[in-house]
């Protein structure tokens, strides 16, 4: 059973979201999104400063096979990027909840994440999926 | 309805991720696709390609058959058990299939054809064949598993009692009690391909994997195929490329000049014409990784990603790509409207283990 923070936010496309104290809200994709795609060996960030708007393509992905799209959970500019990820794109894999974060957003509106399911609502939606 | 193998409920034991290929259910990968890799290149591995068609040709006219059937010659077999490889081809030279051939005694033929093109090839077997004296027998009762890896022959040997193997040369077979086991593979890498009834397959896998052998899956042994410059029949190449634009002039026999092969005709006319296209390699520094069907930009011309990935050996993204003749040793590859850098290399990328030289000069 792959793992699933109470404390995060999850989009239905398996990226997860967490409200930091200042306001910020730092992105990244589920265990289960990991465990499917496998051995991360390339991820692609937006640029810090690049707008995202939420549900669409903004980074992406690639393991060994196959390159897969991830959709921004909330919109907002983007203001740090884990550039870790440059040099060991398998940190995703190994602590995606982690090391392992994608980019970190200065949301434009911080109450669209209550329309992102929590820990319970996510799991119900990977038992049904 | 896709088929399963004999080794379904094992692979599913294993842990193994099923995902149809070719008609068939086979495990993508069971873990890590890249600890799979690994393994084949410095330890061992096994992979089930039962979904691969065993055709058997037998009778008094096979070898004359065969000798125009195939762009290779099987009189280039010098004793019984070796084997050649080769190309299939239409009367335009175009690949139909990609294929090895064993000779296990005179008259006596077996032909390892790709799953996806299996009902194409018997049909144009059985027409262009149909006046000679022979038999063609699809071998439904039979799997076949791949051992590959630098320890995997003493693995089989072991496992399969077969001490046999260990002077056994390569693309050489030998037949084993009920096994048909041969020194081939599609890896880069030693091995085995052994072919056993399908009520042997699920204790021949058990015993391997008991022996510390690793369980691989298609995704491993696309990217081990990759790195060692081998084609995927339907992605490197098809009925609308030619041996001599797919890397595999070297397969095709045009000696003696007076066996009359299907597809030679076009052969010799596209070598006199000049070949318009080559198969190359590419290595490609950060920024992305190429996939099939990406844009290859020269100054020679366009071309195109048949097969990309990320090389797990090699650790960069590499490429097989098909782009026109000339020299270019610097091209583009265009990702996601970027065009980033590539470097042509002669393939294969990796034999034997090893990155071979001018893989990782940036």
């Amino acid at each position: 059973m792959s793992e699933i923070p109470s404390e995060l936010k999850y989009a239905d496309s398996h990226e997860w979201a967490e409200a930091l104290d200042d306001g910020l809200v730092r992105v990244g994709i589920s265990d289960h999104a990991q465990e499917q795609l496998g051995d991360l060996v390339f991820v692609e960030l937006p640029e810090e400063g690049a707008t995202v708007t939420r549900g669409e393509a903004c980074a992406v992905v690639e393991s060994v096979k196959a390159a897969s799209d991830i959709y921004a959970p909330i919109s907002g500019e983007v203001v740090a990027i884990n550039d870790q990820l440059d040099d060991s794109p398998e940190t995703v894999n190994s602590d995606p909840y982690g090391d392992g974060w994608l980019f970190s957003v200065k949301p434009d509106d911080a109450s669209e994440l209550d329309e992102l399911m929590d820990a319970e609502a996510y799991g119900e939606h990977l038992e049904n999926s | 309805m896709t088929r399963k193998t004999p080794l379904f409920d094992a692979h599913e034991a294993a842990g193994g991720r099923m995902v149809e290929f070719a008609g068939w259910t086979l495990p993508i990968r069971y873990g890590s696709l890249v600890e799979e890799h690994r393994a084949v290149r410095e330890k061992a591995g096994v992979f089930d390609v039962s979904h691969m068609t065993v055709v058997d040709v037998r009778g008094s006219g096979a070898r004359s058959a065969l000798r125009r059937l195939l762009a290779n010659d099987v009189d280039r077999i010098r004793e019984d058990g070796q084997a050649i490889y080769g190309c299939m081809l239409d009367d335009e030279g175009g690949i139909l299939d990609d294929l090895i051939t064993y000779r296990i005694e005179d008259g006596f033929y077996r032909l390892i054809v790709n799953a996806a093109t299996r009902e194409a090839d018997l049909a144009w077997m059985r027409e262009r064949l149909a006046d000679d004296d022979l038999a063609l027998t699809e071998r439904d009762d039979l799997a076949m598993l791949a051992v590959q890896g630098p320890l995997a022959r003493a693995a089989v040997a072991e496992c399969m009692n077969a001490p046999v193997l260990e002077s056994l040369k390569p693309f050489r077979a030998v037949v084993h009690g009920d096994l048909f086991i041969a020194r081939t593979g599609y890896t880069g890498e030693d091995g085995c391909e052994i072919v056993l009834p399908n009520g042997l397959a699920a204790d021949a896998f058990a015993a391997l994997l008991d022996a510390g052998v690793v369980p691989c899956g298609l995704g491993a042994r696309d990217s081990l195929r990759l790195e060692a410059g081998l084609n995927l029949y339907g992605q490197d190449m098809d009925t609308t490329t030619t041996p001599l634009e797919s890397n595999l002039a070297w397969t095709v026999a045009f000696e003696p000049a007076d066996r009359d092969f299907i597809g030679r005709a076009a052969l010799e006319a596209q070598r006199e014409a000049g070949v318009p296209r080559r198969l190359v390699g590419l290595v490609l520094g950060a920024g992305g990784i190429p996939r099939a069907g990406a844009r290859v930009l020269t100054a020679d011309g366009e071309g195109v990603v048949t097969s990309g990935g990320f090389g797990p050996t090699v650790e960069r993204p590499i490429a097989m790509a098909r782009i026109p003749a000339g020299t270019a040793t610097a091209v583009e590859v265009e990702l996601r409207g970027r065009r980033l850098p590539a470097r042509v290399v002669k393939l294969p990328f990796v034999r034997g283990g090893k990155i071979l030289d001018g893989v990782l000069d940036d």
